[in-house]
């Protein structure tokens, strides 16, 4: 897979396109503000609405809706997944039509579509009032500068996914409970088979920003167009410090992550753990089957090694675009799709993990015990991470822009096994130069 | 209006080259080519392992497309990727393929023979049209088109791409076929090619005793001139039809709609499926598309050669 070329390519469309995005700032839609109100009479009055999302289970949510509110004809287009779609949803707002009513972003790009003024402020139809559904940790993601800007779909707290027939081929007996006894058990498990690694990452900004989160960093401040960038603060050091000592010593593969290789590494045990969301078992056990019976959960290894602290990995929201034609029936459908019942259900059928209070503490879903995971009861473990997320983090509101050069800054330390602290300065570098050229006004600290 | 043999002003072999083996004519800009100066060449063992480590680059992956095409997504991840896998399953991937996510395969394949069929066919159609005129005519401002048509050449269409797609995105075509065909119906170095193998392939003389006999500019072009350029507009439609079958950055940003898709960007979609949280790979999938979507352009290519080659032979007798 030419992965590197295809991530240039999409970079160069990505860079290109986010230039557009800000010098369109002005140009919205109809931003009207309706209420409540109007969006009830949207749905009984009915209508068509345009609906982009790269959700497995989206097509069956649809048809849940549509049988619900037959008037309502939802056309569900599935424009590219991540940062693909991001790219046609600028071009779109650039051209200034063709976007759609309702569109599936994730939390890392949604301040770079909330700051450019393509979303609709739900507040005026009452989504403010469904805060309290969400833990706070998801709500913090949707709600940007006192306003709502999407609803979430689902959520990734972050665990620690491993292999135990890995861990007793090496001798670990228990899982590890700090990152201390976790480069410890890199080192068993590389020495027990040259092949096996405790975990791939050859470099993944998504991953890096997530463990920067955990250990405590918050090297992003933005408010309003100031953002201020501190890639070196305390809490990115304590990461850099562990993850350092694995990447120097190579005792991470290098495969990238979501290539064949990877997934055939995740079922012949090569890989040991993946610290990532906890949307992962979905993924594991419909793309994975070789792995079945011998990966298990347990809570993200922390600094400390007393209390349990994690951060978000991955996860999306639904937002309605400022283009839409009919706002209050794109956020009726919106409030349908990510907060009632019948559409949960369908979701979660299909392997996602929610992001609603109600179903992450309900005893059906915590007690499920799959197969998969050897009988363990992992949703337990992932609902209780779930409320352990650290508070206070922020995107940049050009984090696609940041993520798309990360390989060729903090990636190089990886490749050469080098300190990532130089790689992280590079990066800083990079997106502060970008920043300041959209105009935002961003400062190094 | 007189008609003469105005050939493009210098600079000419180093394109047209590719289109006949311009012999004798200018072989003094091209010193490095290999002469062969008698009728026997002589063997070179070197010559020969460059050309057997490029066979088996070029080979390698659609050995490695046709191998993988019959495993299933789980032996793709499991078996060795250069060899067999337990299982035959190319019939039954060639079945997912065409029937996944309610058939959009064909929908793309559809999409893509529209836009190689329009597209590649108005290129090849105005290609030689405009090359004919400026090889046979003398106008005021021709040089000028000469400059313009060198510089587009120049120019990558992927370089393009982007100021094509704000242009597009002004007047509302961004998101319609016509955002995929309106571009490719321009082909410069196809006007290039046709305007250079013109000046030989249609003697001025001929056009001149048909206008004695009094036809008409049309009717000469497409009664005469059109059959003696067979060859040159062969290599033309050969050329456009690999480049719009294969175009796959200017679909990438004009299109939104997954049902506009040519191949190129909807099998990139498919790959792109295995990212991310709600990850599905389905690279046996994306395996067999690849492999369905090269047949077609082998078959034009395999077609298509023998009146290529036929149109090199007959551009290199003519002295």
């Amino acid at each position: 897979m030419h992965k590197r070329l295809r991530r240039g390519l999409s970079a160069l469309a990505i860079g290109v396109t986010a230039t557009i995005a800000l010098a369109a700032c002005a140009s919205g839609g109809s931003s009207s503000g309706g209420s409540s109100d109007d969006m009830t009479k949207a749905l009984e009055k009915g209508g068509t609405i345009t609906y982009w999302s790269w959700t497995p289970s989206a097509e069956a949510q649809v048809a849940a809706f549509e049988k619900a509110y037959p008037k309502v004809k939802v056309k569900l287009v599935n424009a590219g997944t991540g940062n693909d779609q991001y790219t046609k949803l600028q071009n779109t707002i650039k051209a200034g039509s063709g976007a759609p009513d309702v569109a599936q972003i994730e939390y890392f790009a949604l301040p770079q579509f909330a700051l450019a003024d393509s979303l609709v402020d739900l507040k005026s139809y009452g989504f403010d009032s469904l805060e309290s559904k969400y833990g706070a940790g998801t709500w913090q993601s949707v709600d940007l500068d006192g306003k709502v800007y999407g609803l979430p779909q689902d959520s990734g707290p972050m665990a620690m996914f491993y292999n135990k027939k890995t861990f007793d081929e090496a001798g670990i007996t228990t899982p590890p409970k700090t990152w201390d006894e976790y480069v410890a058990d890199a080192e068993k498990i590389h020495a027990s088979n040259p092949n096996a690694y405790i975990a791939a990452d050859s470099g993944d900004a998504g991953f890096t920003t997530s463990m920067i989160w955990q250990a405590g960093g918050r090297p992003f401040e933005v408010k309003g167009t100031d953002v201020s960038v501190n890639l070196q603060d305390g809490g990115t050091k304590k990461w850099t410090s562990t993850w350092n000592q694995l990447v120097e010593k190579g005792l991470l593969s290098q495969t990238p992550g979501w290539t064949d290789d990877w997934y055939k590494q995740l079922g012949n045990g090569e890989i040991a753990t993946m610290v990532t969301g906890a949307w992962m078992p979905g993924v594991l056990e419909s793309s994975v089957k070789d792995g079945s019976g011998n990966w298990r959960v347990a809570p993200i290894p922390t600094y400390d090694g007393s209390s349990d602290v994690t951060s978000n990995n991955g996860g999306s929201a639904e937002v309605v675009m400022k283009q839409s034609k009919n706002p209050a029936l794109a956020a009726g459908f919106l409030k349908w799709l990510n907060s009632s019942q019948d559409s949960i259900d369908v979701f979660l059928k299909s392997g996602g993990f929610p992001s609603t209070k109600a179903q992450l503490s309900s005893s059906s879903f915590t007690a499920e015990k799959p197969e998969y995971f050897g009988g363990e009861a992992i949703n337990e473990t992932l609902s209780k991470a779930s409320s352990d997320v650290a508070e206070g983090w922020q995107y940049l509101p050009f984090q696609v822009y940041a993520n798309s050069v990360y390989a060729d800054t903090v990636g190089q330390a990886y490749q050469n096994k080098t300190d990532l602290n130089a790689g992280l300065e590079a990066w800083q570098k990079a997106i502060v130069k970008y920043g300041n050229e959209q105009g935002f006004k961003v400062t190094s600290k | 209006m007189s008609a003469v043999d105005t050939q493009p002003p210098t600079v000419t072999e180093a394109v047209t080259t590719r289109g006949r083996s311009g012999a004798g004519r200018t072989r003094a800009s091209r010193p490095t080519a290999p002469k062969g100066r008698g009728p026997r060449a002589r063997k070179s063992p070197l010559l020969l392992v460059v050309m057997v480590v490029i066979t088996v680059y070029s080979l390698l992956p659609l050995f490695y497309l046709v191998v993988n095409a019959t495993k299933s997504q789980a032996d793709l991840l499991s078996t060795f990727g250069l060899w067999f896998g337990p299982d035959f399953s190319l019939f039954q991937n060639i079945g997912e393929t065409l029937t996944y996510d309610n058939g959009i395969y064909l929908q793309w394949l559809g999409n893509t023979v529209l836009y190689v069929v329009v597209g590649a066919g108005g290129a090849t159609l105005l290609a030689t049209v405009a090359g004919y005129g400026m090889a046979k005519f003398r106008f005021p401002g021709r040089r000028a088109v000469f400059a313009i048509v060198l510089g587009a050449i120049a120019i990558p269409g992927t370089a393009l791409a982007v100021p094509t797609f704000l242009l597009f995105s002004a007047v509302g075509l961004t998101n319609t076929p016509w955002a995929i065909i309106l571009p490719s119906l321009i082909s410069p170095f196809g006007m290039y090619l046709i305007w250079t193998y013109a000046v030989d392939a249609v003697p001025t003389e001929v056009i001149e005793a048909a206008r004695m006999d009094g036809a008409g500019e049309f009717r000469i072009f497409f009664t005469i001139a059109l059959r003696l350029l067979a060859p040159g507009v062969v290599t033309v439609l050969l050329f456009a039809v690999v480049a719009t079958w294969n175009n796959y950055f200017l679909p990438l940003i004009m299109l939104s709609d997954p049902k506009l898709y040519p191949l190129t960007v909807g099998l990139n979609q498919w790959s792109a499926q295995a990212v991310g949280v709600s990850a599905h790979p389905i690279y046996n999938l994306v395996v067999t598309g690849s492999l369905l979507t090269i047949i077609p352009i082998v078959i034009a290519f395999l077609f298509l050669q023998r009146s290529w080659q036929s149109g090199l032979a007959a551009g290199s007798v003519k002295a």
